[in-house]
């Protein structure tokens, strides 16, 4: 069927896409963005869950189900996570990192 | 075929993923993550989880991306401004974004692990429906329906304007 080497490759691949997302959030100043680097960051996780479920003995299912429930939080994530982003761009009017310190000891 | 398939949507991920992160514009960064998206989709279809592939392309490419989209064009985002102090964010970025490389990549190698795939997969729909709706999972599949329930109702409650 498919490539041995695909599942060591997925894995490779997924541990890029999770460095790249840790990038984004600290180099972005946009709380959009970074909230895209974090969807980028589960994305790559999801693969490695795939990558070592490929690899499991015994016809386990268990990555799989674990990808499912890794995009249902993940859905809920945004979903909140942009409600607040309204909010607060209604409140400061910009959606610079920076200008939401107000918590800030 | 499948191996030029792999890599060629391999490169277009990391390459999208890059082309996110870098840059200032976030409507162009959420189109190039929707390319990120899609193109794990076709590594998940060849690892052998169509299941998955399907759901990436319908919940992450379609529900998820359609409401950062909708959420950057309610705000009207304009580009990200030049600030000070961007060189020491950007090195912060890079030492966390290595040393999660190879913290991940020298467990694998002081493990020794090797990774081969097993003979006998299958993770059609059908064998997932059973693995989710079994005594093992029911449960935690009923939770994230509340968890949802509880997401909508946040979500409205703070997104609507203060009486």
């Amino acid at each position: 069927m498919e490539h041995p080497a695909f599942v060591q490759h997925a894995v490779l691949l997924s541990l890029v896409l999770f460095g790249l997302g840790t990038l984004g959030v600290f180099l972005r100043r946009n709380v959009i963005t970074v909230l895209m680097c974090v969807e980028l960051m589960l994305n790559g996780v999801n693969l490695a869950f795939v990558a070592f479920n490929r690899a499991a003995p015994g016809g386990t299912l268990d990555g799989q189900v674990l990808v499912f429930f890794v995009m249902v939080v993940a859905a809920a994530e945004a979903a909140v996570g942009l409600a607040i982003v309204i909010a607060l761009h209604r409140h400061k009017d910009t959606l610079d990192v920076d200008a939401f310190s107000v918590m800030k000891g | 075929m499948d191996a030029i398939l792999f890599y060629a949507s391999a490169a277009l991920a990391v390459v999208s993923a890059l082309v996110v992160i870098g840059q200032r514009n976030p409507i162009y960064s959420a189109f190039a993550l929707i390319v990120t998206l899609c193109s794990l989709s076709v590594i998940f279809g060849l690892l052998g989880s169509p299941f998955i592939a399907a759901l990436q392309v319908i919940v992450y490419a379609g529900a998820i991306m359609v409401l950062f989209l909708f959420v950057l064009m309610l705000l009207n985002v304009k580009r990200e401004a030049d600030a000070p102090g961007r060189g020491g964010r950007a090195l912060g970025g890079i030492a966390m974004a290595l040393v999660t490389l190879l913290v991940v990549q020298g467990g694998t190698v002081l493990l020794r692990f090797q990774l081969v795939p097993v003979a006998e997969f299958d993770a059609s729909t059908q064998k997932m429906a059973r693995v989710l709706f079994s005594a093992h999972f029911l449960y935690v599949f009923e939770a994230t329906s509340i968890l949802i329930l509880a997401a909508l109702v946040g979500a409205v409650a703070l997104a609507r304007k203060e009486p």
